[in-house]
């Protein structure tokens, strides 16, 4: 049984830091937002598996919920042209 | 090597790749991201401290004081979002302009 | 070619000052020690006048009650810069919009939108002795507020400017005269009595469920609930 939790607990640590590393690290913008989202819901296990039940609930409702919801529709605005129409290239980062 | 610690040191890392983002990543998207990422490690680390009590109830004022921070990150998150959203309106960028152009 | 060469050396410059805090953070936890009681045992000792037998509950509006309450006020203040910053754009292509709609949403929301109400009123009645409070609470409203909004259901078309002014506020207010009131019991601010301070709390925790919920949902539509649609109709489609 220990040795089965140590197994998760490593596996949670190693996802949730993948998971930031590639939220940063993905050329799309938009891979990166649902990747951002994962890694909220995956916190969430995380606060439960550290006795924190309060948080994990607060965690899936708004950093994963809200805060994804948040990032997506910015991210819509951004990818429409602005009043200025201009011939600047949009996520250089692409 | 315990629990507490592995997950500590997890936070440790999130906080280390947050704060290299913010800094390194151009776009102002993945920088909010970023910073959030910094935030959530900072909150882990407490969360992970707070549960080193001789018994099995973990201490809970940093409990509260991570409810409230997830709360106010979520605010400034969306607050940065509107920056971002104004700006782009304004001016058709989404990240800051190359140092030397 | 040179810039180039820069910027990669800035990031592995950056990476290693970077790599430096981490070790000497995680040296720092590593070195702590591995039982600490911190504030646990305090907290236990005078929960039972806190008013609330769930530790994070009390902890959030009883003896740190002062966060709980500038935190509300941060929150308003953002949803205060949002609105000064949002713009009044103007959507014609609300047909699109509509048509756009996903009517496999609409029945989900019809199904979920009750459920979802209920488990917001539950979530904020069990955080006195269980996990849950108001910031679960008004999460999953404004959830539900998110949801309306995607699938264009106008609910808020007969909310008045002045209302939603009231209900962005109404928490904020509703917390500083309960803090003044046991001002005149002579106590300090925000210091209940432990025979009211059940009542005081479950007050300000409903308060505080819809107005937290009301200032999330605007802070989602750049500071006003009431131009939502509007906001959504512009930036939806991309997404997809």
């Amino acid at each position: 049984m220990s040795n089965l939790l140590w197994t998760f607990d490593i596996v949670l640590c190693g996802s949730l830091v993948w998971l930031a590393w590639q939220t940063l690290a993905t050329a799309d913008l938009f891979k990166a937002t649902v990747l951002f989202i994962i890694f909220g819901l995956i916190m969430a296990l995380a606060w439960a598996r550290l006795d924190a039940p309060d948080i994990a609930l607060a965690e899936t409702a708004i950093g994963a919920g809200l805060t994804g919801a948040l990032l997506l529709s910015g991210l819509a605005a951004i990818s429409q042209p602005g009043t200025r129409q201009q011939s600047i290239k949009l996520d250089r980062e692409k | 090597m315990t629990t507490v610690t592995l997950y500590a040191l997890c936070g440790v890392i999130l906080f280390g790749i947050g704060f290299y983002g913010v800094i390194i990543c151009r776009h102002l998207l993945r920088k909010v991201m970023a910073l959030n990422l910094m935030g959530t490690g900072v909150f882990l680390i407490l969360i992970a401290l707070a549960r080193r009590t001789p018994g099995d109830r973990p201490d809970p004022v940093p409990h509260a004081m991570v409810l409230t921070g997830i709360v106010v990150a979520v605010s400034a998150t969306a607050l940065a979002l509107a920056l971002l959203r104004r700006l782009h309106r304004e001016t058709e960028i989404g990240d800051l302009p190359h140092d030397a152009k | 070619m040179s810039r180039l060469r820069k910027t990669e050396l800035a990031k592995v410059g950056f990476g290693l000052i970077v790599a430096m805090i981490v070790t000497a953070l995680g040296c720092a936890i590593l070195a702590l020690p591995g039982e600490e009681s911190g504030l646990a045992g305090a907290v236990m000792l005078n929960l039972d006048q806190a008013g609330a037998k769930n530790p994070v509950t009390a902890v959030l509006l009883n003896f740190r009650g002062y966060d709980t309450l500038l935190e509300i006020a941060v929150l308003l203040l953002a949803v205060l810069g949002a609105r000064a910053l949002a713009v009044d754009e103007s959507a014609d292509d609300s047909e699109h919009f509509r048509s756009s709609i996903n009517p496999v949403l609409i029945g989900f929301i019809r199904v979920i939108a009750p459920v979802m109400i209920i488990v917001a009123g539950y979530l904020l009645w069990v955080g006195g002795h269980a996990p849950g409070g108001a910031f679960q609470a008004g999460a999953v409203l404004a959830s539900l507020g998110v949801l309306l909004v995607l699938a264009d259901i106008n609910w808020t078309q007969h909310l008045s400017d002045y209302s939603e002014r009231i209900l962005l506020t109404i928490s904020l207010v509703v917390f500083l005269s309960v803090g003044l009131a046991t001002m005149f019991n002579a106590r300090n601010f925000l210091e209940f009595s432990p025979s009211t301070a059940k009542w005081c709390i479950l007050l300000i925790e409903a308060v505080a469920t819809v107005s937290i919920a009301v200032i999330l949902l605007a802070l989602f539509c750049c500071g006003k609930i009431s131009n939502a649609r509007k906001y959504h109709e512009t930036t939806r489609g991309r997404v997809e």
